[in-house]
């Protein structure tokens, strides 16, 4: 009898509940599927533009490079013409490129000195006021795919019209 | 007959070992994934594209962020303000807690989630308003355009 006793209590398994701890797992895989969405990143163009004082004395001095930007907005709020201190460019490329040749050679003051000041018509997309940011502030090096940046001092000139 | 009674008293039970284990893998899958950060987002503004509008290295000092939907209409703390002016004393406010912990108002940073379609001119005035009230740093948030 003894020896019978012995043999039962060996074939015993003790079992642990799986279903409780599966239930949760699944109830959390759930909620992290359901929560997971693909965002493209985000960055930020990064504009220093306090307020001008009116100062008794001397102006400040102007920039050593002065670049006026001018977006012009067609009827519908796209892109009319540009302009960079009144020479026309008919695409942000070949806007892009001329301010390369500018600002882009070996000399760093050039970059860190110039100054693109962007003038847009009220009714313009925000859009290409970022795409004319992008044209003029740098590039991504297609081999390093590091950005080289060109022109670092951004600002805005005010408001045309208020509507 | 003795083999009827084994066969009907069996439980067959499936190995559960390898589906719990790629469970877990999923779900750490997609916790090291989950960004809370987006949390400031707002499903109504899409953002302009940019080549060059890479994710900062470090979190900003105090950014301040203020939403911009194609119609003009601000969004500021869940908010939407169709008066520019109606943001002034949310500025206020937000410059009263920066002098309050005795920081400088160049410290906060003022990000402005536009839409592609907003007018210029509203974004203009928005950081003119914000000028204004004194704040001079302003960072205009696009979203990465990957070049193929």
């Amino acid at each position: 009898m003894k020896f019978r006793r012995d043999t039962v209590r060996e074939d015993e398994k003790t079992e642990l509940q799986m279903t409780p701890m599966i239930d949760i797992v699944f109830q959390l895989l759930i909620f992290f599927i359901m929560t997971f969405k693909i965002v493209a990143q985000e960055g930020d163009f990064n504009i220093r533009m306090p307020l001008a004082l009116k100062r008794e004395g001397p102006v400040d001095e102007t920039p050593v490079l002065p670049m006026r930007v001018r977006l012009r907005a067609d009827a519908s709020g796209g892109l009319a013409s540009i302009a960079l201190n009144d020479m026309p460019f008919d695409s942000m490329k070949q806007l892009h490129l001329y301010v390369i040749g500018l600002v882009g050679g070996d000399d760093p003051s050039l970059r860190e000195d110039a100054e693109v000041e962007l003038d847009c018509d009220y009714d313009l997309h925000y859009e290409n006021v970022i795409q004319a940011i992008t044209a003029v502030s740098g590039y991504v090096d297609p081999t390093t795919g590091q950005v080289v940046k060109l022109v670092e001092k951004i600002k805005f000139s005010p408001p045309k019209e208020t509507p | 007959m003795r083999i009827r009674k084994k066969s009907g008293s069996e439980i067959l039970e499936g190995d559960l070992t390898p589906m719990i284990d790629m469970t877990f893998q999923l779900i750490a899958f997609f916790m090291v994934l989950i960004n809370f950060s987006q949390s400031e987002s707002d499903q109504r503004i899409m953002l302009p594209q940019s080549t060059l509008a890479k994710p900062p290295d470090r979190p900003m000092e105090y950014p301040i962020t203020i939403q911009v939907m194609a119609s003009g209409t601000l969004v500021y703390g869940g908010h939407e303000l169709v008066n520019m002016n109606r943001l002034r004393p949310y500025l206020v406010n937000e410059r009263s807690v920066l002098e309050g912990r005795k920081r400088p108002l160049s410290d906060a940073t003022v990000i402005i989630r536009a839409d592609r379609d907003t007018k210029a001119g509203v974004v203009q005035k928005l950081i003119q308003v914000c000028q204004e009230e004194r704040f001079e740093k302003f960072a205009l948030r696009a979203k990465e355009e990957v070049v193929p």
